[in-house]
């Protein structure tokens, strides 16, 4: 007997089966205290807020709102170890412990990675392949520094700031924790840190992790709540320093709040980054370029290339490419392996996103969406890529922060660079084209924190991240980083 | 009362990843600080230091071209190894430096805490050495440290461990591959050093590690013409008959010094400067 | 949701969409359609083939990616030592891989020397099995015309279903494209309707940019397949060759409405590899070239993982190596 070949229509398209990484890696509690001065507070002793997986709207814990008073605590215990023991740690004791965390998060990255998904609705392959190895990249970096603070170039014995009062986003929390907690510790401060309303879980299990460092009591504090928490941070007296990562609002009143007091302060704001295509672009990295740079993290990235700018000569084979390829992306369970685009964060965040879009048909610019089927419960929204936008459209000045690209042409160089420029923001631009001087000269003239050439969205401790104008001030990464909690 | 007897090691070379006996089949005598015996140990030859440094220009490229955080990794957990096996190393400091175990083990904690240091400049390097140049005319241009490639060590004579780390380890943390001729007459701290290396994820022929007669093998380290660097601290008598072989093509020397900070002079001592001019235009 | 529809052009390469491949009858013709073709960014095109690789393929979806990766294997041997009893075992393990288990599919074809395939012709008689012959010079190319064109010759009449030829490199590297060209061309022309399978022999080509320029030129010149490697050289395929080779097809494949097949050839020994490229395949070119029409493993240890883990699947535990022939 004859064996058959296989007909390919027997197989059909390779739609690949789930494969759901388990969400019992998570070991969560049922409800979660304050951590402060090394140890959690009572669950009991706080209001409760629940936290819920935003792919199933199931609640996954509650968690402590730190009222004022709460606020207060962190912050003198957070004072009382830099008086007493963080100050007099000497350098290579603090490397030594920052080595001990990054070593911890290595150790526990997957169990991290699945609670990341969870609270956040982020793809496991983002938090299991970017979020947590950066995370932990971050505190190795600067336990390096921690030991050699004089060859920084700050001067031969730089002073840390005292108190740190750290305020960080819902899109990469616990990354966005250690670009905090690392240079600050590595300088010599204490911390007082404050997650996302919406996504405290990953913090919660540092805070578990800087217990097994047996990091000193009070080196740093976690309070998770809302705004409320983040304003009395803000205004305690005892902080010297105010980290802020977030929306350029915020920012606006942060910085109004504390000025005229001799607080330091660093503003990583929002964005509205410019992807420009030249017509010499290599054509399929660049169109992964795109959906790298507006899709990631569901959008919800401050430095997003949330505009394309295209060479009109190439316009139409661009989006002929990049349509094909939002197609294609996987829409869906964040814990599947296979997933590309997991959930909006929160149901607030998706009606800002709907908003938007309704103004941009509005304004008359052409939607497109991904064809692909979103799940019933839980925060979803297409990959969308708006054509006929013009400079004027909301959607082409307002931060989005969502899986929607609006895309603009140009002619000239000059004109892609004014394009570029013209928006109050400037944290990230993204420049396509295989003339390195080309490339260059773009990158001179762009207003933005950061600029990629040929490739988007890449971190690395090394490098400096942050912004220009409106998208804030300060860096994280690299020695700059070091400097925001130096005394130089 | 019955004492168990017991099981001696052997003390090998450390070529390209494994552990060989001279190939020579020579050993000599080390004795500990009051005269006794210790060990035979094994006495490399020429032909050993010719495969040393052969494993290390073939291990050099890779190890350079690996991420400065996976180097930085690879550091740290060779830290971690000679902290877990602390014990075992301070015996050896103290035998070897006529220690009590409370200065040994302070010494061992020393060493491990300096490898940690050595561990944080892999991704650092550069960052200090290196910058962008300002230069007048539509040009971006940039310096970057990189490697001078096999540098070879005449690791100290008396420091057994502590200046053993850092006569290796600051070539290797930027980049270079390391061929080190461990003390003459305190070698085992070294060569258990070097066995960690082992078991730290370093790769084969990065760290070669020799033991031997300094007269007789310096002036093979120093004239071989396929290395980049030489590191003379443990030949202070002879670093001027050594410097002048080096010269034939033009090696890098680090001569001995006393004072000033000698890890970051050595930190420089085996690294170039590339730079790279770019056009910016239209 | 409105859609804006674009129109569908090549890689910048100014063709109308299905309007046949161009003719080239000049090398002038042949430099400027290469020339046009985007470049590579090495840098993003492994980062993409790295993701790729990072899908994880369950269940279902295992079980018939492995059935349709078995389908597509050309069972290989290409030594100086090959017999005609190495040569029968191998069309034996094509033909039926797995002798315990009939519903396993046959491979593709086997791929033997000029000389050999008459022997395997006869062994396969009745099959499904294709019978491939490595020629012109394989596998340096190094021979001129005529002793190619004779190669080529003498593996049809014996009976060869596809012919795997190998392009000049030399000629490459040297920028004698049109000769290269050429060569294809003629090629193509004795196979007739026989299957031509054109080896770049990326390892020798070193960067992505060749190999797309290299892919286009083997289409034009009439290739029914373009094809990694020989397995004869330090490098063999790599799944971002594989991922520059798939993209070349497809937007060949749109500009001309001709799709030519993609097989990838030397150091591919693991199902869980085999897995990646079809994975690769399924989201760069499309499921269109999930078929042995148009995909192929060259490879010869391959199989017995395949129908390991396909025994893995079936038992649920994993299983030893025993449980199928050397062959």
């Amino acid at each position: 007997m004859s064996s058959r070949p296989l007909a390919n229509s027997e197989l059909g398209w390779l739609a690949y089966d789930p494969a759901p990484e388990s969400s019992s890696l998570a070991r969560l509690a049922p409800s979660y205290g304050l951590f402060i001065d090394g140890a959690f507070t009572d669950p009991g002793a706080h209001q409760q807020v629940p936290t819920v997986n935003p792919a199933t709207e199931a609640t996954l814990a509650t968690v402590a709102h730190a009222a004022a008073a709460d606020v207060d605590r962190a912050v003198r215990a957070a004072r009382h170890a830099y008086d007493t023991v963080w100050s007099v740690t000497s350098g290579a004791e603090r490397a030594k412990y920052l080595y001990r965390i990054a070593r911890l998060i290595q150790e526990r990255a997957r169990e991290l990675a699945v609670v990341e998904t969870l609270d956040n609705g982020k793809p496991i392959r983002e938090s299991r392949d970017v979020d947590i190895p950066l995370a932990a990249a971050h505190f190795f970096y600067y336990a390096g520094w921690a030991d050699k603070l004089e060859h920084a170039g700050f001067g031969a014995d730089p002073r840390p700031l005292g108190v740190a009062g750290q305020i960080i986003p819902w899109n990469f929390p616990l990354l966005m924790a250690a670009w905090k907690l690392a240079p600050a510790l590595a300088a010599g401060n204490t911390c007082v840190l404050k997650p996302a309303e919406t996504t405290p879980l990953s913090a919660l299990i540092l805070a578990e992790i800087l217990q097994q460092a047996e990091l000193p009591p009070g080196v740093v504090n976690i309070v998770t709540g809302d705004g409320a928490t983040g304003a009395a941070l803000v205004e305690h007296p005892g902080v010297d320093k105010i980290a802020f990562t977030g929306s350029t609002e915020v920012g606006r009143a942060i910085q109004a709040r504390v000025a005229g007091r001799a607080t330091h302060l660093t503003l990583e704001l929002g964005g509205k980054g410019a992807n420009i295509v030249f017509d010499d672009a290599p054509i399929d990295e660049m169109v992964e370029g795109i959906i790298d740079g507006i899709f990631f993290n569901q959008g919800h990235v401050c430095c997003a290339g949330s505009r394309l700018l295209v060479q009109e000569t190439v316009a139409d084979e661009v989006l002929r490419r990049l349509q094909r390829r939002v197609e294609q992306l996987r829409v869906g369970d964040p814990l599947d392996k296979n997933t590309d685009v997991g959930a909006i964060n929160s149901r607030a965040q998706l009606a800002r996103i709907e908003e938007l879009v309704a103004a941009g048909e509005r304004e008359g610019a052409t939607r497109y969406s991904s064809s692909c089927a979103l799940p019933e419960h839980g925060y979803w929204f297409a990959p969308t890529v708006f054509t006929d936008v013009s400079q004027s459209h909301r959607i082409a000045r307002e931060e989005i922060f969502g899986p929607v690209l609006s895309v603009l042409t140009f002619r000239t160089p000059e004109e892609a660079v004014a394009k570029a420029n013209n928006t109050t923001y400037g944290l990230a631009c993204g420049v396509w084209s295989e003339k390195g001087s080309r490339t260059l000269w773009v990158a001179q003239r762009l207003r933005a924190g950061v600029i990629w050439a040929n490739t988007y969205n890449r971190f690395d401790p090394t490098s400096p991240f942050g912004g220009v104008r409106e998208s804030g001030f300060g860096r994280e990464g690299g020695r700059p980083g070091l400097a925001a909690y130096l005394d130089v | 009362m019955s004492e168990r007897l017991d099981v001696r090691k052997t003390y090998k070379l450390l070529i390209d990843g494994a552990f060989p006996r001279s190939e020579s089949g020579r050993t000599y005598e080390v004795l500990d600080a009051r005269g006794a015996f210790v060990a035979n140990v094994a006495r490399a030859s020429r032909k050993d230091v010719r495969d040393a440094v052969r494993a290390a220009r073939a291990a050099q490229p890779r190890w350079w071209s690996a991420s400065a955080y996976n180097r930085g990794q690879v550091l740290y957990r060779w830290a971690e190894m000679a902290e877990s096996r602390a014990g075992e190393l301070a015996a050896q400091v103290a035998a070897a430096e006529g220690l009590d175990a409370t200065d040994a083990r302070a010494s061992v904690g020393r060493a491990v805490d300096r490898l940690v240091w050595y561990a944080g400049w892999t991704d650092k390097v550069t960052q200090v050495l290196g910058g962008a140049n300002p230069v007048a005319g539509p040009f971006f241009n940039f310096s970057l440290p990189v490697p001078s490639g096999v540098v070879a060590v005449l690791a100290p004579r008396d420091s057994s461990l502590e200046g053993f780390v850092d006569a290796v380890a600051a070539p290797l943390c930027v980049g270079n591959a390391v061929v080190a001729l461990a003390s003459e007459t305190r070698p085992l701290p070294a060569v258990l050093l070097g066995e960690m290396s082992a078991t730290a994820d370093l790769p084969g022929g990065v760290v070669n590690v020799l033991t031997g007669s300094l007269d007789e093998l310096a002036p093979v380290l120093a004239s071989h013409e396929d290395v980049d660097g030489l590191d003379l601290e443990g030949a202070p008598d002879a670093a001027g008959e050594l410097a002048a072989l080096a010269a034939a093509t033009i090696t890098r020397v680090l001569f001995p010094r006393t004072g000033g900070d000698a890890s970051l002079r050595r930190l420089r001592a085996f690294v170039e400067t590339t730079t790279v001019w770019h056009t910016v235009g239209q | 949701m409105s859609t804006t529809t674009l129109p569908t052009t090549g890689a910048r390469v100014r063709l109308t969409a299905g309007a046949g491949v161009p003719v080239v009858e000049t090398e002038g013709q042949l430099r400027s359609i290469l020339a046009s073709l985007s470049g590579v960014d090495a840098v993003g095109a492994e980062a993409r083939a790295a993701r790729l690789a990072t899908r994880s393929i369950k269940r279902t979806t295992k079980r018939a990616a492995l059935d349709l990766a078995i389908s597509m294997v050309d069972l290989t041997t290409l030594e100086g030592a090959d017999t005609p009893g190495r040569v029968s075992s191998l069309c034996a393990k094509a033909w039926r891989p797995d002798a315990s288990d009939p519903s396993t599919p046959s491979a593709a074809a086997v791929c033997v020397y000029p000389d050999l395939v008459a022997h395997a012709r006869e062994r396969l008689a009745g099959s499904s099995v294709k019978v491939a012959a490595v020629a012109t010079a394989f596998p340096s190319g190094r021979a001129s015309l005529a002793v190619k064109l004779a190669d080529v010759r003498d593996a049809l009449d014996a009976g060869a279903d596809e012919i795997d030829m190998v392009i000049d490199r030399g000629a490459f590297l040297s920028g004698r494209l049109g000769q290269v060209f050429d060569e294809v061309v003629a090629v193509k022309a004795l196979c007739g309707d026989a299957h031509l399978k054109v080896i770049l022999e990326t390892g020798e080509l070193v960067t992505y940019d060749n190999v797309r320029r290299a892919s286009w030129l083997a289409m034009l010149g009439g290739a029914d397949f373009i094809k990694t490697s020989t397995g004869k050289v330090g490098v063999s395929a790599t799944p971002t060759v594989a991922l520059v080779m798939l993209e070349a097809a497809r937007d060949f494949a749109e500009s001309t409405g001709r799709l030519v097949g993609v097989k990838v050839a030397g150091g591919i020994r693991r199902a869980k590899d085999a897995l990646r490229y079809l994975v690769i395949v399924n989201e760069t070119a499309g499921s269109a070239w999930l078929t042995p029409d148009l995909f192929r493993f060259g490879a010869s240890s391959l199989l017995n993982d395949l129908l390991l883990q396909r025994l893995a699947q079936r038992r649920g535990v994993y299983v030893r190596p025993d449980e199928f022939s050397g062959d």
